[in-house]
């Protein structure tokens, strides 16, 4: 049943993607989300797309898996393209029909904003499709380190995080198991009305709930015991290297953006 | 209720990268009446045949009967819920499904799904408590304060509250200890000499198997490898060893002795007992010679 969820999920491989420093991805996401604002006419968003392609074929990633990581988002890309295409009052008109007032200018707003939500979803799922969880919370963690100064509890954040993303396919398959097991008992989860479904869902949370606190607890009590305390002077098992790649990475993206700035208008 | 499988196949997240394929063409008939064992090493696909036993996962390729009713791969069935209360399944660690307010409302739960007025559930439910040796106190408690061998219990007596024809365990002793293993292993065989329940066992522990069962299935690797009655599948110990399984502690003894003994005991010894008879037989034989 939830085995078929493949958003934000890890997909083990070699490419050149695959090897980059997991801060090297970060900040390239992030500093890339400002850049693709830069675009302002056709041709930087024609080069915007094609710099996302080259990402892709890099990455080595089966369309399969993006397509999947658009689909939650498709409605609200479809939904900014039309409120641009409808509310946009400037240029040409290119379509009058009874009240509807069709703009050139609300025609290109939305096709551009639909340009930019997708790549820069389609760059994410290519950061989280990559990248181990872990590698993530362990490069958020460096990034944020800084931060310690002004008392963010950095280690502890990052170890939420790790834990949680740990724990979400413990969780799935409980459910999964839960569920059959309430089924197996003539519970119906899947038919009748909203109070008949809202009622058949207490025998799965309780349980859920139940076992999930049984199992913080437990680990809580395994940490301690092997003497965990924290982050202070901690080393660690993974080290994420830097190497030359992951700064070149970061210098395309200055060259993208010199790029953009040199063409728009 | 005879079930059987037909050339049963089973993929998991089918038709996703993730595909993985769980059984392969599997053939089992479990007539009605039987005690059937299904055993295998971790990952055989034990669990996956089981949870195809009532539908709660249904063949990518085959046909499973079970009574009358048909579950082909492929095809909606309305039935699911008739075969469902015919068919009581017992997870591994089934007190993980607990959730209502007491103990005797959990165990409610089950029949008053499948439309069992209140008071008749409410009747079943206290003699299931009695049946389970559940001290009488623990009725309106929560669940959640019991122990945890009394948690199994109730468990289960929320899955016999259905009344099922055909009862399917899943490891049901997992964990506990071992007085409370057997008392709960021979209820199990009680009920189904008495009610004549067609009892499915899906278990790690070949002594069970031995010695409940008059069926055996081995799985391996997704396929459903040898079927015979207990005699023959323990008399060839080679074979066992290429699925990874072991002699039950009886035979293992019974072999070691007659290597020792260069002499053949008349029959193959299922259980402690019938070692034990077997050999005070041998030894009264040699005292009169």
């Amino acid at each position: 049943m939830l085995e078929k969820m493949i958003f934000g999920r890890y997909i083990p491989g070699d490419s050149f993607i695959h090897r980059l420093d997991a801060r090297a991805k970060l900040l390239f996401v992030f500093f890339f989300i400002m850049v693709v604002f830069i675009a302002n006419n056709w041709i930087t968003y024609g080069i915007l797309l094609v710099f996302t392609f080259l990402i892709i074929k890099l990455s080595k990633i089966r369309l399969y898996f993006l397509i999947n990581g658009l689909k939650p988002v498709v409605f609200l890309i479809i939904f900014t393209f039309l409120l641009h295409l409808f509310f946009t009052r400037e240029g040409p008109i290119i379509l009058d029909w009874k009240f509807i007032k069709i703009y050139e200018e609300g025609l290109k707003q939305g096709i551009f904003i639909s340009i930019r939500f997708t790549v820069l979803v389609i760059l994410t799922s290519i950061l989280t499709l990559t990248t181990t969880p872990i590698s993530i919370t362990d490069a958020l963690e460096i990034l944020l380190n800084p931060l310690k100064k002004w008392k963010l509890p950095v280690h502890e954040l990052a170890l939420m995080m790790s834990i949680s993303l740990r724990f979400i396919p413990t969780l799935m398959d409980e459910t999964d198991k839960i569920m059959k097991a309430q089924m197996a008992r003539g519970s119906d989860m899947t038919t009748g009305n909203m109070k008949e479904r809202m009622n058949a869902i207490v025998p799965l949370l309780i349980p859920l709930f139940v076992s999930a606190f049984k199992r913080a607890e437990d680990l809580a009590t395994a940490m301690e015991v092997r003497g965990y305390r924290g982050g202070e002077g901690r080393t660690r098992y993974r080290k994420l290297e830097w190497a030359l790649r992951d700064t070149l990475t970061l210098l395309t993206l200055v060259v993208l953006a010199v790029i953009l700035v040199y063409f728009r208008n | 209720m005879d079930i059987s499988l037909q050339q049963v196949s089973y993929a998991y997240a089918k038709d996703t990268p993730f595909e993985k394929r769980a059984l392969y063409d599997v053939d089992l008939l479990i007539p009605s009446g039987s005690y059937q064992a299904i055993i295998g090493h971790t990952g055989s696909g034990k669990s996956t045949v089981l949870q195809h036993l009532n539908a709660l996962l249904k063949p990518t390729e085959g046909v499973i009967c079970i009574g009358g009713t048909e579950v082909v791969a492929g095809k909606k069935n309305k039935k699911l819920r008739e075969i469902r209360q015919k068919v009581g399944i017992v997870f591994q660690f089934p007190e993980h499904q607990l959730f209502d307010e007491t103990v005797l409302k959990d165990i409610m739960f089950g029949p008053m799904n499948f439309g069992v007025p209140e008071e008749e559930a409410r009747q079943r439910a206290i003699e299931l408590v009695r049946l389970l040796g559940l001290p009488e106190e623990v009725m309106e408690k929560s669940p959640f304060d019991l122990s945890g061998g009394q948690m199994r219990r109730v468990a289960i007596a929320g899955v016999l509250a259905m009344n099922p024809e055909v009862l399917v365990l899943d490891e049901p002793t997992a964990g506990l200890d071992p007085r409370g293993r057997k008392e709960i292993m021979d209820l199990f065989y009680k009920l189904h000499i008495e009610k004549g329940l067609t009892t499915i066992l899906v278990t790690h522990s070949m002594e069970d198997a031995a010695r409940y069962a008059d069926r055996i299935a081995i799985m391996h690797n997704g396929r459903c490898v040898l079927q015979g009655i207990p005699k023959e599948i323990f008399s060839d110990e080679d074979r066992l060893m290429d699925y990874r399984l072991e002699l039950p502690q009886s035979i293992k003894f019974q072999k070691k002795l007659e290597e020792m003994m260069n002499k053949k005991l008349p029959s193959l010894c299922l259980t402690e007992e019938a070692l034990a008879e077997e050999l005070a037989r041998l030894l009264k034989k040699e005292r009169e010679i």
